[in-house]
């Protein structure tokens, strides 16, 4: 039961009560994030070479593919809640700030697919590649 | 909007060193977010073939590309060592004064150490990342 008139509630007045899932969700993917940053800065960090045959060879290695789009995904989450409090703190007014988050939500949505799809496509052209020979 | 009641801003408090590691987890966050926008983009590039890598490739190798490199190395070290502080703190860990001092002292040791790590990795010879 709520102790809310209807009126405030109506006026958007107190809570939104979609804030504890936010907070926790921002955990939650950082905690899933930790481990894979590790992951990723190491692997990046310890590659032989940045050329175009030893980079798409470790993309696309063993469980590499299914990592990074693991990254790619949570990592695109974990920012999209970051820079939302971020522009909800310092972005003001309220079409500036509905804009903001509205093209923030479409940055990182793009991101998350553009990165998704870019892994897979190299990963399984190497699986092609090396099936065909 | 504008009439709600606010909390006492920022100013009005005596400036404490943890204070500045608090806003650098948001300054660091927001420029992971831009490095997550050149590791998609290096992605794509791989993806289209050898020659688009191959036209990509130029803007990370250079020193431009490498100082920015370094710097998202560095942001992602201390969001990552400051983001723990921040879980303990969660999970009702560390809160005492003298313990969130410590643990500043230790996230920005740890973000040197790793940082100076990474950037040999980075600029040694071959040049890897």
């Amino acid at each position: 039961m709520s102790l809310r008139a209807p009126l405030a509630r109506a006026l958007h007045h107190g809570s939104a009560h979609d804030g504890v899932g936010h907070w926790l969700v921002q955990r939650v993917t950082a905690a899933a994030l930790a481990p894979l940053a590790i992951w990723l800065l190491v692997g990046l960090l310890s590659l032989p070479s940045s050329d175009y045959a030893t980079v798409t060879r470790w993309i696309g290695a063993g469980a590499h593919p299914v990592l990074l789009a693991l990254t790619l995904l949570i990592a695109s989450w974990h920012a999209w809640l970051g820079i939302q409090v971020v522009i909800e703190d310092y972005v003001h007014g309220f079409v500036a700030k509905t804009v903001a988050l509205l093209a923030s939500l479409f940055v990182h949505v793009l991101l998350a697919a553009a990165g998704v799809y870019a892994v897979l496509h190299i990963a399984l052209a190497g699986g092609v590649a090396a099936g065909g020979t | 909007m504008a009439e709600r009641p606010l909390s006492p801003h920022i100013t009005v408090y005596r400036w404490a060193y943890t204070m500045t590691l608090s806003i650098l987890h948001r300054v660091t966050g927001v420029a992971l977010a831009v490095a997550l926008i050149g590791l998609v983009a290096w992605l794509v590039a791989a993806s289209m073939g050898a020659d688009s890598y191959a036209a990509l490739l130029p803007l990370l190798t250079g020193v431009p590309g490498k100082l920015a490199i370094a710097l998202a190395v560095a942001a992602l070290i201390y969001h990552f060592c400051n983001g723990l502080r921040h879980l303990a703190w969660d999970l009702g860990a560390g809160f005492e004064r003298a313990d969130a001092r410590r643990s500043a002292v230790l996230v920005v040791a740890a973000t040197l150490i790793g940082a100076v790590l990474c950037l040999y990795f980075i600029f040694r010879g071959a040049g890897a990342a």
